[in-house]
């Protein structure tokens, strides 16, 4: 649920830039909780943001049964959006996950940590792609 | 000429000795020969932003020449530059013909957004709103009674309608004001060629009130090049706009008092 607590303006500026990407684009804050994904975000994940509200990001990530290359699960330490919140830096990674539907896919996933100053951590910015199957590793 | 003449500059009258300025535009000279007349000693300037007609009143405000005040200029803060540099730059050589180091008034710089400060009993609560650079919002409460100040603004580049409350731009600053002194320079036709300068039409300005429920509008930076007619113009769009139950937008004016 929101806090409903006056949201940075990064991060206001962050959601309207994602809303007017193609791209799949979700925002997380400084307490590492999900507080929006745009349209094509939806489209990928199969639910609207509405739906889901603020949620900690990792657990939501969790739905998605997120596994490496071999197949174990990925831990959510080695997950690009943890890095991004939690050691701040930016971080990229393919993995695979389970969408909503049940259809397996691999995903890649770029995560970046935003700061109104050097000092002032707002959150993160996740963009992500699905692998398309005929392009190469 | 009706309306305008200088550019932004309030006073928030206080019930001490102590002044209380919003922004340093031109208005801040004769605001200047004022405070000189009532022998104020205590000043506080909030400047929003650093743009020029924010900003270039402050060379010429007689109280920084009086070795017996102390002004305490507040602003935005930069990872680049502090306040004082920042604004040192425009008073000296050689876009002035003296030195920051010839103010004989004691002068100090704070950095904002920072905790809400307690000025005289006023609380003067601070935010980044969206307009191009750093720029601030301030919230003014005493009493219950409350001021919203957000001179340059364009909520709408972030969304205003269906937008949650705490995703709106300044949206904590100005919720449930008593009275809100917003942007409202560009009519509709106006703002279409305009989107991205900063600025709010007036229906922005009107939607925007709403939406945050203050409960008084008052119109202000308003554009240069219109008329007192133009002006008045808007007036009539922005009441139009402005539901039954609420109180009618207000056109600022220079000299205008306001009882919040």
């Amino acid at each position: 649920m929101s806090t409903n607590t006056q949201k940075q303006l990064v991060l206001i500026l962050a959601r309207a830039f994602a809303s007017n990407l193609s791209t799949p684009t979700l925002l997380a804050d400084e307490r590492g909780y999900l507080v929006y994904y745009n349209e094509a975000a939806e489209l990928a994940v199969g639910n609207r943001f509405a739906e889901v509200g603020e949620v900690p990001l990792d657990e939501w990530l969790d739905a998605f049964a997120p596994r490496t290359s071999t197949g174990e699960p990925l831990p959510r330490e080695d997950r690009p959006t943890w890095t991004a919140l939690h050691d701040r830096r930016p971080a990229h990674l393919r993995y695979t996950v389970t969408s909503a539907d049940g259809v397996e896919r691999e995903i890649e996933v770029s995560a970046f940590p935003i700061f109104a100053h050097a000092d002032e951590f707002v959150g993160a910015i996740v963009l992500f792609w699905r692998r398309l199957p005929w392009l190469s590793a | 000429m009706k309306y305008g003449g200088n550019t932004s500059c309030v006073e928030v009258v206080l019930e001490g000795e102590t002044a209380l300025v919003l922004d340093a535009g031109t208005g801040i000279r004769p605001l200047g020969l004022e405070l000189a007349r009532r022998g104020t000693r205590h000043i506080h300037v909030f400047l929003t932003h650093l743009h020029l007609d924010h900003l270039e009143g402050l060379r010429f405000f007689a109280p920084l020449w009086d070795p017996g005040v102390t002004v305490e200029i507040w602003g935005p803060r930069s990872p680049v530059l502090s306040l004082r540099d920042r604004i040192l730059r425009s008073f000296s050589p050689p876009l002035f013909p003296l030195d920051f180091r010839d103010i004989p008034a004691r002068v100090r710089f704070h950095d904002l957004p920072a905790e809400p400060c307690e000025i005289d009993g006023l609380t003067v609560t601070s935010d980044r709103v969206l307009h191009p650079g750093a720029t601030l919002g301030f919230r003014l409460e005493r009493g219950g009674s409350t001021a919203a100040y957000l001179p340059d603004h364009e909520p709408a580049l972030a969304g205003i309608d269906g937008v949650p409350l705490d995703w709106l731009s300044a949206g904590a600053l100005a919720r449930g004001a008593d009275v809100l002194l917003h942007d409202a320079q560009y009519g509709d036709d106006e703002y279409s060629a305009r989107i991205g300068w900063g600025h709010s039409s007036v229906a922005d300005a009107v939607s925007y009130s709403d939406a945050v429920g203050a409960d008084r509008l008052v119109l202000f930076h308003h554009d240069p090049q219109h008329s007192d007619g133009a002006l008045e113009e808007l007036e009539e769009r922005a009441r139009a706009l402005t539901s039954a139950n609420r109180t009618p937008p207000l056109l600022a004016r220079e000299g205008t008092t306001l009882d919040v």
